[in-house]
């Protein structure tokens, strides 16, 4: 890897043609050393696949329904090795034209997709290949909307917040926060809805501590996150140790979502048990995300929203409330974090249990990041996330030679290589992070 | 004259920053343990019950709500500091505080967030413990092997980071928390291979590690570990401010385009950064691996082990303001708050979750001396500037 950075900077001398003119000059420094770094990545990825390639035996088979659907959709049946070794090259084409520097236009984005899918579908068959159970992929889909949902909502937050300025840390602590809220609200009424509210009130709550500290007491906005996570864990915590555990039975056992089935729409094969046989904090992700975005790019106030976090000192100066604003963001913010907690508890098991959040907020906001700060973008990270952990869930169960924990680990991993090799240096809002004084 | 004049006059200044920034944590403390007491008495059925009186019999609930709070706190501080056993006892739980303090500190100095010292950690205990159950070694060099081989392993964990981030700019808080779960990851497979797990057990335990290579015992649960933990604090104070390293650290956490203008190089420096701080976790996670427990031998490796060391040692380094002898203060006040936390669960059947709410408030209040000066205001504390990281330092 240490190899592609080494590169000599074509500089154009006076000898050069004009028509010679090589291109790759204009391109930054960033942006080649992103390209070389994506390209060496595929290529590994390639060749690790052409390894696998020999360990590869039998037919690789993918059911397209589970085998209660009404509708059969056929098995699909691949022949392992060669699909192997199709995945195998066209990775390695892939990387090569990174590294070639000759992708213009729409190309680049073309080939990362192929290579995406090659690596994803390359692995599937060599874990698949030579299996009594074929691979399940209407479970895979359905199950990765299923686990992004509180990834999804909870990068929404970030996103609201950050577009505005204030980093947000702190996802972790209102998902937490929310979960529990809605756990105890969820047991005392047994009402869905009322643990809905409870959980948007205590994710709002955390938010305005968040909004407190970071827009009026100036603190460092990270830091806060950290400490409001460590707040939200220590107050959860205590209160179930001391109000809620010694009385399970009444406090700890919420009411728990169902899916409800979308007429017609729902008996689409393959699409309908994915999009339309969920949650209802399934659908309210997903709406979520067109309502953030259309919030963010087509409402005056969004515009405002945006100004205050690139330019918070020219959007003072046109006669915006740089603070006022924020605090809206931050709040707003609150609703849908508040929305993801409730995910952990009613949305999927009912009762609250410390820290069972494990983590997620932290990958909320990793795919804020990754996603570039954009709505859509940052849920489609959250989707990917959520396949992966799936995909890792669902291996387990075919029996791979593959430790489990070693499957467990692959989320993370993946996000450190999109991070890293994928993505590079990402530039967020100008000015988020940063406390407004006048 | 004029020189002294103004020399004085610096140190008085000096001096009255100092005065306010105790000033502040002390009542930043005191506010803290505060809320933490109506937290205590609004989370009891029985206490809080006995608020219905308060206007006809205010002697009811008062009672109540004091006999609940100082027995709460009385154990806290028996437990912390009451008795040379407490003393020893809190000495052995900010070892591993004060070295993982240490890594987060050192981090931001760099203007690094450094959240991975929980994997850092993780992955020293890892190399620590197999040296000291695997390999048969003469009894000092055993454990001198056993502490390198955990800072070495905290130290590639940490300088992964640093590698990714000089080389690809990817975001090291992001990267830190995928390493903390590979780390966890990691550990749990390790347990269910030959060479880890301990022979006729199913679980996922290792063998225990001979006193060779345990950090020996000075007084009750005080051991060598607290020392290295203040000589590592020592280490990290001579190498901030009196090496070359440690100016090329703060000139790019001050302003890291500046620095690289000024013709430091700024990827060499996270790199080196990212690995000292990793090898400062991984000494944490070796406190936890070698420190010898209540019983006199040290835990064997588990899923458990070290703890949440990584995410406290944040709020340690924050408190200490960055510097090693603020992490050092700090350090010991949580590791109290730790000890004393587990004798008032207990004592006083207050659970121990108390001390994160406890830890997280002080935190916050030092974060934030506007709100402290609004609450207490004598204190004059508005004036105060605070940098918990001390990036700008």
């Amino acid at each position: 890897m240490s190899a592609t950075t080494q590169h000599e900077p074509h500089l154009p001398s006076l000898n050069d043609e004009p028509e010679q003119l090589d291109f790759t000059v204009t391109e930054s420094r960033d942006a080649r050393r992103a390209r070389l770094s994506s390209g060496v990545l595929i290529l590994v990825v390639g060749v690790l696949l052409a390894v696998l390639f020999f360990t590869t035996t039998g037919i690789s088979r993918f059911a397209l329904s589970d085998a209660f659907a009404e509708v059969q959709l056929p098995t699909i049946e691949l022949p392992g090795r060669l699909t192997v070794a199709l995945c195998a090259v066209l990775c390695l084409l892939a990387g090569a034209g990174f590294l070639s520097g000759r992708l213009r236009g729409r190309a680049p984005m073309i080939a990362g997709l192929v290579a995406g899918l090659a690596v994803t579908l390359g692995f599937l068959a060599w874990a698949a290949a030579g299996k009594d159970l074929p691979f399940p992929v209407a479970n895979q889909l359905a199950g990765t909307v299923f686990t992004a949902t509180p990834l999804i909502l909870g990068a929404l937050c970030g996103v609201v917040g950050e577009r505005a300025g204030v980093v947000n840390v702190a996802i972790e602590g209102q998902f937490l926060t929310a979960a529990f809220a809605a756990a105890l609200t969820g047991s005392i009424t047994k009402s869905i809805w009322a643990a809905l509210f409870a959980a948007v009130l205590a994710g709002v709550l955390m938010a305005a501590v968040l909004a407190l500290f970071a827009i009026k007491y100036l603190v460092d906005q990270v830091v806060l996150g950290v400490v409001i996570n460590l707040l939200a864990s220590g107050l959860t915590g205590f209160l179930f140790d001391q109000l809620v555990q010694p009385n399970s039975r009444a406090l700890n056992s919420g009411p728990v979502m169902q899916a409800i089935p979308i007429p017609l729409l729902a008996d689409i094969p393959l699409l309908g048990p994915v999009l339309f046989q969920q949650t209802i904090l399934v659908y309210l992700a997903i709406a979520s995300i067109v309502v953030v975005w259309w919030l963010l790019y087509r409402t005056r106030w969004g515009l405002r929203l945006r100004a205050v976090g690139e330019h918070p000192k020219a959007a003072d100066t046109v006669g915006i409330s740089v603070k006022a604003v924020r605090w809206q963001a931050v709040l707003v913010g609150g609703i849908f974090s508040g929305l993801g907690g409730a995910f952990f508890t009613v949305g999927s098991i009912g009762s609250f249990s410390k820290d069972l959040t494990v983590g997620n907020g932290f990958i909320a906001l990793a795919a804020v990041i990754m996603g570039r700060w954009h709505p859509v973008l940052a849920a489609t990270m959250a989707l990917f996330f959520g396949f992966v952990v799936q995909m890792a869930s669902q291996l387990q169960t075919l029996n791979t030679p593959v430790p489990s924990q070693f499957l467990l680990m692959l989320p993370y991993i993946a996000t450190i290589i999109a991070v890293a090799g994928l993505i590079g240096r990402t530039r967020g809002p100008a000015a988020d992070g940063v406390p407004y004084t006048k | 004259m004029t020189t002294a004049n103004a020399r004085a006059d610096r140190f008085t200044q000096w001096a009255r920053g100092r005065w306010r920034e105790w000033a502040i944590t002390l009542a930043a403390f005191v506010l803290a343990l505060l809320v933490g007491a109506i937290l205590m008495c609004a989370a009891d059925p029985d206490v809080a019950g006995q608020f219905a009186y308060l206007f006809t019999a205010p002697a009811l609930p008062l009672g109540a709500a004091w006999a609940k709070v100082s027995t709460a706190y009385s154990a806290l501080l028996a437990g912390a500091v009451g008795s040379p056993t407490a003393l020893a006892a809190t000495s052995a739980a900010a070892a591993p505080l004060i070295c993982a303090g240490l890594a987060v500190g050192l981090a931001f100095r760099a203007g690094l967030f450094n959240i991975g010292a929980q994997g850092q950690a993780i992955v020293g205990s890892i190399a620590a413990a197999w040296v000291g159950f695997a390999l048969p070694l003469p009894p000092v060099i055993h454990l001198v092997v056993a502490v390198l081989a955990g800072l070495l392993a905290g130290g590639v964990w940490g300088g992964v980071v640093g590698w990714l981030k000089a080389r690809t700019g990817a975001h090291e808080v992001i990267v830190t928390i995928m390493m903390n779960y590979i780390a966890g990851g990691v550990l749990a497979w390790v347990l269910t291979t030959d060479a880890f797990q301990r022979p006729g057990r199913d679980d996922p335990i290792s063998p225990e590690v001979p006193a060779s290579a345990a950090f020996p015992r000075l007084y009750e649960q005080l051991h060598l570990g607290f020392f290295v933990a203040i000589l590592a604090a020592v280490a990290v104070a001579w190498l901030l401010d009196r090496s070359v390293l440690g100016f090329s650290i703060r000139a790019v956490g001050a302003n890291p385009h500046a620095a690289g203008t000024a013709g430091m190089n700024v990827s060499a420096t996270t790199i080196i950064t990212m690995a000292t701080a990793g090898a400062l976790a991984g000494l944490a996670g070796v406190m936890a691996a070698l420190g010898p427990s209540v019983n006199g031998v040290p835990v064997p490796l588990t899923e458990g082990l070290v703890g949440t060391v990584g995410f406290d040692a944040i709020t340690v380094a924050l408190l200490g303001r960055s510097r090693p002898l603020g992490i050092v203060l700090a350090g010991l006040l949580f590791g109290g708050l730790n000890s004393g936390g587990l004798a008032m669960q207990s004592v006083a059947q207050t659970p121990l979750t108390l001390t994160l709410v406890l830890q997280a408030l002080v935190v916050l209040f030092v974060a934030a001396p506007q709100l402290v000066a609004t609450l207490v205001p004598f204190l004059n504390a508005r004036k105060a500037k605070v940098s918990l990281t001390g990036a700008d330092a």
